[in-house]
């Protein structure tokens, strides 16, 4: 199954990339020659197999833990906010959203 | 011996001792940085910063604080976010960024005395396996600048090589710390993941990277991890509750009768000749010091590309997300409306490796090929982890190379970045394992460049690890060596 320039343009937009039209090919065709090497993936029988998330959880139950929801870390609006491309009275300014 | 060629534990207790000063220290390796510049491992050094920081460490010593690492010298990989330099990832993405906090990692050295050199060079968001994918420049193998220093933690391999400083940090994720240490013949290690904190470090692929340390000698390594592992349950979710270990403590205990484990699949068709000859040599070498070889199967070895490849981009793709051009980063100049400013801001800001890993990872998490793709790859993890326990029923340690070659010539891959993957293959099972693992130089293959041996462990068995690797070097003299002219 190999994709198709639509597929690109597709995936590009669900990305947030712009590609220009000799980037869509080039990624068209080395995708393309990636996806080969996974069809080898996709025939083996994985039926009764849990997916693994945490690689230790191979061993040994690891339950990804959850924090009191209480605040902990102090005000640093300013620090954070150093390296913004735009900020204005500790606001981030992005382009008019709503007309 | 001239301060360069010191290890770790050797400029440790001549800074304990007083013998050399921390801002002697600084000075020395800082000025060799700038000697070697064109060997390209340093996208950023501070002279101030390094000095202050190397001045305070001189007034700890002073006072009789007795932290293991105080005074000595490091540098980071640009994938830890500091405080005090720009926090970059190889990226045009965080030109200039600074980071308002520091990564655990780094905290933890500076807690055991570290002062930082400066940042190093990677590939972009740690995805390579040249280091050709720095958005700023190549770095260069000092055993013959004509060749890749490997990656992604290029810089941190080449700036211990050629002795730009005594030790790096490096972070691994299919590959990245145990490749460019074979490579460039230091030594690495990566710890099980979970062990190190994963707060600070730029990420990639959530569920694999992990940091380690790269330095010359596995005691070296041994001191270091030491001081970077350990919980850190406020910042980082799937750090585990496992203590922080002192790894020097077993590291002179005898091999006799360790169980090494020779997978059949590491010395397939796709080995080169020079690389297995060394590895042969190694493993006869570790008889001789006692320990018995045992055949071992991983039958998943070639599977463990196409699922690295699934799962690392897949992550990525989320990961990456953040840089959108609003809170930190690079904005595009020119765009329409935000949707447009996303999308430029991204053309600008990502180079084409990141931009391949992204449009993979997107694919594979779109509606309608999740199951397919990422489940299905996630599913095949598990498998591969379980043919490792199988193995470890067998063995201690598992031995083979990392990579299938020496160091290749810079632009050889050209435009094709399946050469880049295949070249993994021997480095991506025990990352999807999550199992910790090291590379040691072991001898020399073609153009006289250094093969490095793997060591794989079960989870939370750096200690083993070390203490093998450990032995092997009292018996050998692979890391000692130097590139010339260095």
């Amino acid at each position: 199954m190999a994709l198709t320039p639509q597929d690109i343009a597709r995936i590009a937009n669900l990305a947030r990339l712009e590609l220009n039209p000799s980037e869509s090919e080039r990624m068209l065709t080395q995708i393309n020659g990636f996806f080969d090497i996974v069809e080898k993936m996709r025939a083996v029988d994985t039926s009764g197999v849990e997916p693994l998330s945490h690689p230790v959880a191979a061993i040994q139950d690891v339950a990804l833990r959850l924090r009191e929801d209480v605040a902990s870390e102090p005000d640093n609006r300013e620090a954070n906010q150093r390296s913004a491309p735009a900020v204005e009275r500790g606001l981030f300014l992005v382009p008019k959203v709503i007309e | 011996m001239a301060l360069h060629d010191l290890t770790v534990a050797e400029l440790a207790a001549r800074l304990a001792s007083k013998e050399v000063s921390a801002v002697e220290a600084a000075k020395h390796f800082l000025a060799r940085a700038k000697v070697h510049e064109s060997l390209g491992a340093y996208l950023a050094t501070d002279e101030d910063v390094t000095l202050s920081q190397a001045r305070a460490a001189d007034e700890r010593i002073a006072s009789g604080d007795k932290a293991a690492l105080l005074g000595v010298p490091m540098a980071h990989k640009d994938i830890f976010v500091t405080r005090d330099f720009p926090s970059t990832a190889g990226s045009k993405m965080l030109e200039g960024y600074r980071s308002p906090f520091d990564a655990t990692v780094v905290g933890k050295l500076a807690a055991a005395g570290v002062v930082t050199l400066g940042k190093l060079n990677c590939d972009e968001f740690a995805m390579g396996s040249s280091n050709e994918n720095s958005a700023f420049h190549p770095v260069k193998n000092p055993w013959d600048t004509s060749r890749i220093p490997g990656g992604s933690s290029g810089g941190s391999a080449v700036a211990v090589a050629a002795r730009l400083a005594p030790a790096t940090t490096g972070t691994d994720t299919g590959g990245s710390i145990r490749q460019p240490a074979s490579f460039c013949g230091i030594t690495g290690i990566k710890p099980t993941y979970g062990r190190a904190s994963r707060y600070g470090m730029i990420a990639f692929a959530s569920s694999l990277d992990q940091a380690g340390p790269m330095a010359r000698t596995a005691e070296d390594c041994a001191l270091l991890l030491s001081a970077m592992c350990g919980p850190d349950p406020d910042r980082d979710s799937t750090s585990l509750d496992v203590p922080a270990e002192d790894f020097t403590a077993s590291l002179g205990a005898s091999i006799e009768g360790l169980r090494i484990g020779v997978p059949t699949e590491f010395f397939g068709e796709g080995l080169s000749r020079d690389v297995r000859s060394a590895i042969d040599a190694a493993l006869a070498e570790y008889v001789k010091l006692g320990a018995k070889l045992v055949e071992v199967s991983l039958p998943r070895t070639e599977l463990a590309i196409p699922v690295y490849y699934i799962i690392a981009p897949a992550e990525a793709s989320s990961n990456l997300s953040r840089f959108d051009g609003v809170k930190f980063g690079h904005r595009a100049k020119q765009y329409g409306d935000l949707l447009d400013m996303y999308k430029k801001t991204r053309a600008e800001g990502f180079g084409d490796e990141v931009k391949r890993r992204i449009m993979i990872g997107t694919y594979v998490l779109s509606h309608g090929y999740y199951d397919a793709y990422y489940l299905q790859a996630q599913k095949i993890r598990r498998m591969i982890a379980d043919d490792f326990q199988q193995a470890f029923r067998q063995c201690d340690v598992i031995a083979g190379p990392v990579a299938p070659t020496v160091a290749w010539k810079l632009g050889e891959h050209g435009n094709d970045p399946l050469a880049d993957y295949l070249a993994d293959i021997f480095t991506l099972p025990g990352s999807l394992a999550g199992l910790p693992g090291m590379s040691i130089p072991c001898g020399f293959g073609a153009g006289r460049m250094p093969v490095g041996l793997q060591l794989l462990g079960n989870y939370f068995a750096e200690g083993r690890l070390l203490n093998a690797a450990h032995r092997f070097q009292q018996a050998t003299d692979f890391h000692l060596r130097k590139p010339e002219g260095y």
